[in-house]
């Protein structure tokens, strides 16, 4: 299991060799990309700053990820979130889970992301030709999220 | 007792401060507080915005003191 919040950028490719070679007992590799989108709230974004809490993200990403440990049969498990400045398109997060069997690939995966939308301490900024603003929190995201309790 | 601001809030009010009170505060005595200051802290506290007690996410009934880090921020918005 591995957490890592960083400015620089990260390498798919990089990570899914490392989690095959390690585990020759996996029979499916679900990953997600998160990126930047050109369009926000406020227009076209030209660029992105994202914040965190050093040391409370990470532990409530390893929360996160123990959660879906409990919940699924996954074998091992990546989350990278980037912060600081990124431009439009770049990449923002990667969720790369490993099990034997796809469904709990698949589900572990969405539940990550999903319940990292609303629990785990990132703040966006978005820049348009108006300037720089906050990326106000979506409903839609705490549904999704309410939607794996119980 | 040490106060973090993140996002909107830090750039509103700084990234942290020092607080000291004598007896045990709920979460939402200390918003109180902090909304009594003045109208620029008051229009900050009515827009949403959640809170975490060492670093985990935390309900305004609970109890902090002295030793404590509460951090207010802005709901999150990463992934």
């Amino acid at each position: 299991m591995r957490v890592i919040v960083q400015e620089k950028d990260f390498d798919l490719r990089e990570e899914t060799e490392k989690i095959r070679q390690n585990h020759p007992e996996i029979g499916a590799l679900v990953s997600f990309v998160g990126l930047v989108r050109d369009h926000g709230q406020g227009g076209k974004v030209l660029e992105m700053r994202l914040e965190h809490y050093p040391g409370m993200t990470e532990k409530a990403l390893e929360a996160l990820l123990s959660e879906a440990n409990r919940r699924w049969e996954i074998v091992d498990v990546t989350v990278i979130h980037r912060v600081g400045r990124l431009p439009a398109s770049a990449q923002i997060v990667l969720v790369l889970v490993a099990s034997q069997h796809r469904k709990d690939a698949f589900r572990a995966a969405e539940f990550v992301m999903d319940r990292l939308k609303t629990e785990v301490p990132f703040w966006k900024k978005e820049k348009t030709a108006e300037g720089w603003h906050w990326v106000e929190a979506k409903a839609s995201d705490e549904i999704a999220a309410s939607e794996w309790i119980g | 007792m040490k106060i973090l601001y993140f996002a909107r809030l830090r750039e509103a009010f700084g990234e942290s401060e020092e607080i000291g009170f004598s007896e045990e505060k709920t979460v939402s005595e200390i918003i109180d507080m902090l909304t009594a200051r003045g109208p620029e802290w008051a229009v900050e506290f009515s827009k949403p915005y959640r809170v975490a007690v060492n670093r985990k996410m935390a309900n305004f009934d609970v109890k902090v003191s002295n030793p404590d880090e509460l951090a207010i921020f802005p709901p999150v918005t990463g992934g």
